[in-house]
């Protein structure tokens, strides 16, 4: 059987020697695994390490690529730069809002399928608005496709695809 | 001495740090938010922005002086950058100024004002509110912040307690808490000082002034109120006195006036705690256990005490602390003298400090869940509550402590400096070894963090040590436990300077020199007084005497614990789901941690794995059961197996099956 999460978080301690200034080392570890870093593993780190959860969690905040919360499976960034907004992201970003119950501070939905981003400039200006969902990318979207997609998505997933 | 010309007048400097020390010294006064001389520098605030002569512009406070540097400090360019910082701060502040308690203590507040600002040309975006009133000492509000981060460095670099810390970046950065769950779940003792040098209004005391013009105001009840000693030579300072001024008899005819119906001595029961003290001293020295001692006056020092160092915990003084004591003196005796209900009878306490009222809600300084001290006010919420009640302080007269717990010693009154508390200990001690002794204590009078002295009593060498500042403390301490240096006797005062410079006296701009005048204020106290020594207090042998030992002991001592860092509630960190027939607990705490705590997980985690009993076990982390001194600590369903291995935990989950 696999090694539990804690199991895990105590090699990667080990790995670094428990030492704070590979803090950052650390949490990379564990948000490898994990996909997040979630509230027990950051309290049990910060205590192995000898500093406050405060303080890991001041340094997991700062970084743009730690992120606090569990992400869905289907992971969908929505371009809002210049260009895919003029050609209304917003409306899309709203379209998948209201689609899978998210709001702008509850990002992930209850079954925890789907997380909505947005994000700057992914540099495809041509295909505005532009969104991708994990790797595959959807160009010059509008209400109703968004609305398609996200059809589409939840189909496969009912079939177990 | 090197040459320097501050806005064309030429001057010298030799070891100053910055260019900003060199200005003020001439008498030129940059604003800053974030420069706080006993600091790290942090330059962020960009108030103190300066041009120098072929460099540009450059912040005061983190530019080093150099022979022949030529500096402008008012150019119309610096004002206008000046001008527009304040406003783009006002433009994401909440702008409430007159229902916020630094109001007339705000920098931002005066530098806009002396920096013209009459408009905000910035769009104002009004930062989502998000107070925090979790904690009984201190309360925050984010939407003031101006992030200059002396907060963040003054809990770390001077308590090191690192309670408060930046989190986020750009716009949203913000002084942040673990997962936002507010200041009183970290391990903040709650000493203030952060909120001592906030500029703004982000940090504030927790007031309590409500509650006891409510009890004041309760027919009902009696309300009477003990005064500390640091208090009384500071609260003059928010009425226009010099600091170190002493207006005890003031502040009692002001209580008086505001419905308090007895005012006494919290010096009173400082002499008892120096008795106490001593003669727990005296018996361990004897017996040779649990030294150095430790006094356990300081709330913030105690909390930090049981927080950090469970190993000495048994070191510290059971004797509770002069406001405690005092506490449990009045209602045990006022509830009879007066035939009242001790829920009738409201104990007040004034203090110099915020921590206390943490203290106040311990639970083991209560009687059937009502407090030994019902509320504590600080020096400064005191001096709001007189101007709220209309008195003109300054022409009050003078009355004086009520009776019978109003006389105290001069040993009572420096209990309000850093090196006090060792000193009336140390005359008590010299007294008791050696009548008509008189030991040389100047030492412990030092203007230092640490202070050091030794002296021979009864043939023997006692050695006495003195710290302030709670990262100060814990130097000591590891030197103590590396036998570097070794005491006897250890007065810890999370404050620095102790109690004079608590969080809840009035901010002082140039620091050392008011803390040297308010400690003066009590040791001029003390020498006015014709009993020095707190045996000789006449009031206290009569207590003793009524009280009987076993009394006494019960009203005048607590215990201490181990307690966990923060406040958060343990973690069920098992994965599957199911039904669960063994159920294990194991400690995370830190001492846990220290002592194999990881070894034994894992090696519990490998049995269980072996034994194919992983997805019947409902697996819990706690992070502290409160028996550091016993770990690892793991319970299986319910049994606790304290300095547990790996094999004493296998043979009981094998009998648990
Ligand atoms: S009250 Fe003291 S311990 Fe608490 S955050 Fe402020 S400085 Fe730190
Ligand atoms: S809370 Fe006060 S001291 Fe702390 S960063 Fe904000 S303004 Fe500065
Ligand atoms: S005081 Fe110099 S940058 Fe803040
Ligand atoms: S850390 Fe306190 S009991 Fe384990």
């Amino acid at each position: 059987m696999e090694l539990t999460k804690f199991e895990k978080v105590c090699e990667i301690l080990d790995k670094y020697e428990k030492d704070p200034g590979n803090l950052i080392a650390i949490l990379g570890g564990v948000q490898e695994e994990y996909s997040y870093l979630p509230e027990d593993v950051i309290t049990f780190v910060a205590t192995a390490l000898g500093v406050t959860p405060g303080h890991v969690y001041g340094v997991a905040t700062f970084y743009a690529h730690f992120t606090l919360e569990p992400k869905g499976k289907y992971v969908i960034k929505v371009c809002d730069g210049t260009a895919c907004h003029v050609r209304k992201s917003g409306d899309v970003i709203k379209t998948f809002e209201s689609e899978l119950g998210l709001t702008e501070t509850r990002k992930t939905s209850e079954d925890m399928l789907f997380t909505l981003e947005v994000v700057a400039c992914i540099g495809a200006c041509g295909l505005a608005p532009v969104i991708t969902i994990n790797e595959d990318v959807y160009a010059a979207m509008t209400i109703e496709k968004t609305k398609e997609l996200v059809a589409e998505y939840k189909r496969r997933e009912a079939e177990g695809q | 001495m090197k040459k320097i010309t501050i806005d064309n007048i030429e001057t010298t400097f030799k070891n100053e740090r910055n260019v900003l020390e060199v200005a003020r010294n001439l008498g030129i006064e940059l604003p800053t938010f974030c420069y706080q001389p006993e600091l790290s520098i942090f330059g962020s605030c960009r108030m103190c922005l300066v041009e120098v002569e072929g460099r540009g512009i450059l912040p005061a406070c983190s530019t080093v002086p150099w022979e022949g540097m030529v500096i402008q400090t008012n150019t119309s360019q610096i004002r206008s950058i000046r001008k527009m910082i304040l406003e783009m701060m006002l433009a994401s502040h909440d702008q409430q100024c007159t229902i916020c308690p630094k109001s007339e203590n705000c920098r931002l507040q005066s530098f806009a004002k002396q920096h013209g600002v009459d408009e905000v040309r910035f769009q104002s975006f009004k930062p989502e509110a998000e107070k925090d009133f979790s904690s009984l000492a201190i309360t925050r509000d984010q939407t003031k912040c101006v992030l200059c981060g002396n907060c963040v460095r003054m809990c770390d670099e001077i308590q090191s307690v690192d309670a408060l810390k930046f989190s986020f970046r750009g716009a949203k950065a913000k002084v942040g808490t673990f997962l936002d769950k507010g200041i009183g779940f970290e391990e903040c003792i709650g000493c203030a000082q952060c909120v001592k040098v906030c500029p703004v209004g982000a940090l504030n005391e927790r007031h309590n002034i409500k509650e006891v013009w409510n009890a004041v105001y309760d027919k009902n009840k009696t309300v009477v109120v003990q005064i500390s000693p640091a208090a009384r030579v500071t609260l003059g300072e928010l009425f226009g006195k010099d600091a170190g001024t002493r207006v005890t008899g003031k502040i009692i005819t002001a209580l008086k006036r505001m419905g308090f119906d007895k005012v006494f001595d919290t010096c009173f029961a400082a002499d008892f705690t120096v008795v106490e003290e001593g003669n727990e001293f005296l018996a361990r020295k004897k017996k040779g256990e649990n030294l150095p001692l430790f006094t356990s006056c300081c709330p913030g020092w105690v909390k930090f005490a049981e927080q950090n160092f469970p190993d000495l915990v048994g070191n510290l003084s059971s004797a509770k602390s002069p406001q405690q004591m005092l506490g449990s003196m009045i209602k045990d005796r006022l509830t009879t003298d007066m035939k009242i209900k001790r829920e009738d009878l409201v104990v007040v306490a004034l203090m110099p400090c915020t921590a206390k009222k943490f203290e106040a809600a311990r639970e083991e300084l209560s009687v059937n869940g009502n407090p030994d001290v019902d509320f504590v006010l600080t020096t400064n919420e005191l001096a709001l509550m007189i101007k709220e009640r209309g008195l003109d302080f300054n022409k009050l007269t003078e009355s004086e402590l009520d009776e019978p717990f109003g006389l105290s010693t001069g040993a009572g009154i420096i209990f309000g400096s850093s090196g006090g508390v060792s000193e009336a200990v140390l005359r008590y001690a010299a007294e008791t070894l050696e009548k008509g002794s008189t030991p040389d204590l100047k030492k412990l009078r030092a203007d230092k963090d640490l202070k050091i002295t030794e002296i021979k009593l009864g043939g023997e060498t006692l050695r006495l040590g003195a710290v302030s500042g709670l990262k100060n403390a814990r130097k000591l301490i590891e030197d103590v436990k590396s036998s570097k240096t070794k005491l006897d006797i250890i007065e810890v005062m999370a404050c620095p300077g102790g109690c004079v410079n608590g969080g809840g006296q009035p901010r002082a701009t140039v620091n050392k020199a008011v803390s040297k005048k308010r400690a003066g204020g009590l040791y001029n106290n003390d020498k006015v007084l014709s009993e020095r020594i707190s045996s000789n207090n006449p009031g206290l042998k009569k207590i003793y005497a009524d009280m009987g030992e076993k009394k006494a002991h019960n009203l005048l001592h607590t215990h201490h614990q181990h307690r966990q860092k923060n406040k958060n509630e343990g973690y069920v960190i098992d994965e599957t789901p199911g039904e669960k027939s063994l159920h294990l607990d194991i400690c995370f705490g830190a001492s846990c941690l220290k002592n194999g705590g990881q070894e034994l997980y894992l090696g519990v985690m490998k049995h269980l794995r072996e034994n194919n009993l992983v997805e019947k076990t409902e697996f819990k982390a706690t992070y502290c059961m409160k028996i550091c001194t016993k770990g690892p600590v793991l319970r299986v369903n319910g049994k606790q197996l304290e300095k547990c291995s790996v094999d004493m935990a296998i043979a009981e989950i094998k009998k648990a099956k």
